[in-house]
């Protein structure tokens, strides 16, 4: 019998904010350690944290986005432990009454045709702050700690224990990442920290109850992630298989070794004391609070999916041009130039030349040097037949390279209009048929490819703008 | 001039009878001779001072003085000044100098309050008797073999010895009324949220609050104009028009309904302590007042709920005493958490590894519901039998403490017997309701006082009660005569 | 309600506070006569009674998401107080993760 696998992620999105959550420092990140500190931060004798209404915003707008019900009367409690890193000696978090109760994230599995939705069940998200940063490496036998950090604010996305794979555990990452950066409330800069998991890994015999977790923590990317579950799951399974119980314990990734090793700093069972933050109220959540960020949300990808799979794309490219919201402002924008007609047009030219040459640049869609306007235009040429789909390309080309503002721009400047008129169509061929004996006579001796030489050239004494459709017509009906 | 009143002094310094600068050195010259003894300063600069009073003179000089202008005051050593040595009574914060003003501070900075020095306290906080402080007792100029109450026990004898004219306090379960008893003041815990915690050192945040400690209801109105009002940087300071506490000073008392609780009238009361109390009611009821029993049904419950939630907020507000960034650090220790478990044992006195145990237990796994929770479930009982007692009556009357300034050591071995003597305050503070002591009378040479408790923001009208009762009786005058 | 002495010492441990055996023992006595005091709280029927965690019933005021704060100049003041520092950061004992 086989082992099956039980995978519970616990993300701590950054939000973004332009101060931290209980201070006015700021969050920016890189600063000189510990110059972004306030007093509060510090946790001076004496201080009090104050509540950033930006983010509460982010939380409820996160709570709208996933269906969550967002509990209008939230509270803060503080959660106990020491640690350098961690100034007071607690950390302010929520613990019963989160900001936002359960709510549901669509995955899309599997690729082209093969693929499927899951839908994962988060129980919850709550609100608290960042710790600091410890650096072991660079004070002999001492540890600094750098609070600059310390008090940004974090949501913390608890999903049920519901993938059942390493790959399902990273489908949800990204989706979750995407959808965080969709709706604004996280820069989603993993190197930075922005956007990390701990994936709760257990295994057990399918029908029996969970067997006992380990969680993986700070896993700061998808690769990373994928590996480390792999390895985790592996792990677990041989323990169980030679007679060994697992522990539960705290695990870190390496991703030099690809293994997975527990936390000794972790080792003490915690008893964290939750209990109220008597220095905090309750956040009252109003109706209008909650309607105005509703009105302010942007439209979510599985609306959006379905919108364009309803103008005739797969689920699977409305899956790609979804896969963030630049992406899907973007090919809308295009679309919108464009007509809804080539919408199937447009997302391959958004997931195929463009992309690539996105890629080849080491280029963010934002920096991108052709407009979704620009790219609808030539979309529009290409379907008015104004334009061949390889002089298309060469338009795309020039567009990149800023030789114009727009595809009628540049069609017109460099003449790449194509040539529809059948009089003048039929002069080429006839020049062409009359320069080249050869090639017809191959033809007429059954040679396809002759055929496809005597269009080239055709097409080359055009400049590659007559219509080919109609060049191939006209060839035929000569050689006939 | 050591005898008068705030507003007398603010006369005298505004008809140039005497300047700041003579007044702050007077205080300072008595400190210099009396604090010795007493023990009531732990930290004094006397060049900080006399450059504050100067200014004030300026300020004065220029026509721009405040009521209060001029006027010296010793701050508690719980709040912290910018640029003072701020130690909170333990040895954890001995060498630690604020690097901001607590909001009241900064407040009595600008109304033109000359600062005079930090005052002693019990550590954090933490104690009736100011035994606990790591800087030494505090002796009640009553009676130097006695404890002037705790934990304000440095305010209420430096303005008892009249080594300053009035002090901060802070009042988490009695500490500015009970010291203010033992030593003849009037001292007043304002409502929760009237006046900002910022800068105040945490002992118990859903408990403290910050009130003036002197010698008169009069005083105190003025000193909490001065330093209460709406604070944005306390998450629980309360949106409010500032107001005149003094407002309603003159006001007769015909009608006052003086609510007697019978939970605090029966018969295991101090017999001479509740004479003291009939007495003050007889007063009272000459300047037109009327008495009525009323009932506290859970009051009983105060101490026990008191005594889980205020360690319970204790011992986390204390965690960020670890040695890392300000404070103690033990000089010798093998590892990170051998560093943290040394540093807290040697920076922290008994009381307060006693109450951090305490509340330690009731935050752990298996206990929060059973001890936790329950004492809010019981805080909140007690806050609606004072809702309900109120519906009854104007103002609540009852002892201070159950008996005056004890001998050093007497309770100190007994920590539950000390715990136990907060019965007639601690409801107050669960409750989060003001309340004031005046001296109501001595036994033995040592002061008693009476507690006066109102519904939330009748502030004024405790100050009015009172300053009526002052306006007819001497009690509030009187001084140790060792002092005089 | 009786304290032993490894309750005394998971209690300590958790408030990193280290004890020594007398003061075990001494911790002890004084926490088995303080709960004897508070045992009668947990007598008290508080049934439908809802937790009061604050003293008044109002909602969290919340702060503009502005910078107002942070600063080397600041960052070096407080820096000042702390029983070792070097390089803009506070130092600890070596800590193993």
């Amino acid at each position: 019998m086989t082992w099956e696998v039980v995978i519970g992620i616990e993300t701590h999105a950054q939000l973004a904010t332009q101060s931290k959550i209980f201070s006015g420092a700021s969050t920016a990140f890189g600063a000189e350690p510990n110059a972004q500190t306030s007093l509060i931060d510090l946790a001076m004798p004496g201080v009090l944290p104050v509540v950033n209404r930006e983010a509460v915003g982010c939380a409820i707008r996160f709570g709208l986005a996933v269906g969550s019900k967002i509990d209008q009367h939230s509270i803060f409690a503080r959660k106990n432990y020491f640690y350098p890193d961690l100034p007071k000696g607690y950390q302010i978090s929520q613990f019963e009454n989160p900001v936002v109760v359960g709510g549901q994230i669509v995955l899309q599995l599997g690729q082209g045709d093969d693929l499927v939705e899951k839908v994962v069940n988060l129980t919850r998200a709550h609100m608290e702050e960042d710790a600091g940063k410890s650096l072991h490496e660079d004070f002999q036998g001492r540890t600094g700690v750098d609070l600059n950090r310390a008090g940004t604010p974090l949501l913390e996305i608890v999903t049920e224990p519901e993938m059942r794979s390493s790959a399902e555990a990273v489908a949800y990452a990204r989706a979750l990442h995407s959808l965080v950066r969709w709706i604004g409330i996280c820069d989603g800069n993993m190197q930075e920290g922005s956007f990390r998991c701990d994936a709760n890994v257990s295994v057990r015999k399918p029908g029996q109850p969970f067997g006992t977790r380990r969680e993986i923590k700070n896993l700061n990317s998808f690769r990373f992630m994928q590996q480390a579950i792999d390895y985790e799951v592996q792990w677990q399974i041989n323990e169980l298989e030679e007679g060994r119980a697992i522990q539960q314990a705290t695990v870190l990734f390496d991703p030099d070794t690809g293994e997975t090793r527990a936390m000794r700093s972790k080792e003490d069972a915690q008893d964290y004391r939750y209990f109220p933050d008597p220095d905090l109220l309750p956040i009252a959540i109003s109706d209008e609070w909650i309607d105005r960020v509703r009105g302010e949300m942007p439209e979510l990808p599985q609306a959006m999916r379905e919108r364009f799979q309803a103008l005739g794309l797969s689920a699977y490219d409305a899956a790609a041009v979804t896969a963030s919201l630049e992406i899907a402002r973007y090919y809308e924008s295009a679309l919108k130039v464009a007509g809804n007609a080539q919408a199937k047009v447009a997302a391959n030219w958004i997931m195929g030349d463009f992309s690539a040459r996105l890629n080849r640049e080491g280029l963010d869609i934002e920096a991108a040097p052709v407009t979704p306007e620009q790219l609808g235009g030539l979309i529009a040429r290409i379907a008015d037949q104004t334009i061949s789909n390889a002089i298309g390309k060469k338009v795309f080309d020039a567009l990149w390279q800023g030789q114009g503002k727009s595809a009628d721009e540049i069609i017109e400047a460099q003449g790449l209009k194509q040539i529809t008129d059948t009089g003048a169509i039929e002069a080429l061929v006839d020049e062409v048929l009359a320069a080249n004996p050869g090639n017809v006579a191959e033809f007429k001796a059954g040679k396809e490819k002759a055929l496809n030489a005597l269009v080239g050239q055709i097409m080359k004494a055009a400049k590659g703008k007559a219509n080919p459709q109609q060049v191939n017509d006209l060839l035929k009906k000569k050689l006939s | 001039m050591i005898n008068a009143s705030l507003k007398e002094l603010a006369s005298a310094l505004d008809s140039k009878k005497i300047s700041s600068l003579e007044l702050t050195d007077l205080f300072l010259g008595r400190i210099a001779q009396h604090n010795p003894l007493i023990n009531a300063f732990v930290t004094v600069d006397e060049e900080k001072s006399r450059a504050a009073a100067k200014a004030a003179d300026a300020i004065r000089a220029a026509g721009n003085a405040g009521p209060l202008t001029g006027v010296p005051i010793a701050h508690k050593d719980i709040f912290c000044q910018d640029g003072w040595r701020t130690t909170c009574g333990s040895r954890m914060l001995e060498n630690f100098i604020a690097p901001y003003n607590a909001t009241v501070v900064e407040r009595c900075n600008q109304a033109g309050l000359v600062p005079l020095g930090k005052v002693n306290m019990d550590e954090f906080a933490m104690g009736s008797s100011n035994e606990t402080s790591y800087y030494g007792p505090v002796r009640n100029p009553w009676d130097t073999d006695r404890v002037p109450g705790g934990s304000s026990g440095g305010s209420a004898a430096a303005v008892a010895a009249r080594l300053a004219p009035a002090a901060t306090g802070t009042d988490t379960g009695g500490s500015i009324r009970q010291p203010a008893a033992l030593c003849g003041l009037t001292g007043l815990k304002p409502s929760y949220g009237t006046v900002s915690r910022w800068g105040m050192i945490a002992f118990a945040s859903s408990l403290d609050q910050a009130g003036p400690m002197a010698r008169s209801a009069e005083d105190c109105g003025l000193l909490l104009n001065a330093f209460a009002g709406f604070d944005a940087k306390d998450s629980t300071s309360l949106e409010r028009d500032n107001e005149d506490y003094t407002r309603s000073l003159y006001q007769p008392l015909k009608g006052l309904r003086i609510g007697l609780p019978k939970e605090f009238f029966g018969t295991d009361g101090d017999a001479a302590t509740m004479a003291a109390i009939e007495a003050a009611l007889a007063e009272y009821r000459k300047l037109g007042a009327e008495t009525v029993e009323v009932s506290l049904p859970s009051i009983s419950q105060s101490v026990s709920a008191y005594y889980v939630i205020a360690p319970a907020e204790a011992s986390s507000n204390l965690s960020r005493f670890d040695g890392v960034r300000y404070g103690y650090r033990a000089p010798e220790y093998t590892d990170l958490n051998d560093m943290y478990a040394k540093s807290r044992a040697q920076g922290f006195g008994e009381e307060v590894k006693r109450r951090i145990l305490i509340g330690t237990y009731v935050l752990s796994h298996g206990y929060y519901d059973a001890y936790y929770l329950q004492a809010q479930r019981i805080r909140r009982l007690i806050a609606s039998d004072f809702d309900a007692a109120f519906k009854q009556c104007d103002v609540i009357a009852s002892p201070t403490t159950p008996g005056t300034a004890f001998k050093f050591g007497e309770k100190s071995g007994d920590p539950v017997q000390m715990y136990l003597s907060d019965i007639y305050t601690i409801g107050v503070n669960l409750a989060g309701i003001p309340a004031l002591s005046h001296p109501c009378g001595e036994i033995n040479g040592l002061p008693t006082g009476m507690q006066l408790i109102g519904p939330y923001f009748s502030e004024h009208r405790l100050l009015n009660v009172t300053h009526q009762y002052q306006q007819v009786t001497d009690w509030h005058r009187r001084m140790p005569t060792a002092f005089a | 309600m009786a304290f032993t002495p490894e309750d005394v010492q998971r209690l300590a441990k958790l408030a990193r506070i280290e004890l020594g055996s007398e003061q075990i023992s001494a911790t002890l006595g004084h926490l088995d006569n303080i709960f004897g005091m508070i045992a009668d709280l947990r007598q008290v029927n508080t049934e439908g009674i809802a937790p009061m965690a604050h003293a008044c019933d109002v909602a969290q005021r919340l702060r503009a998401d502005a910078v107002t704060e942070g600063s080397v100049a600041q960052r070096d003041r407080c820096l000042a107080l702390a029983p070792e520092a070097e390089a803009g950061l506070f130092l600890v004992p070596k800590v193993i993760e």
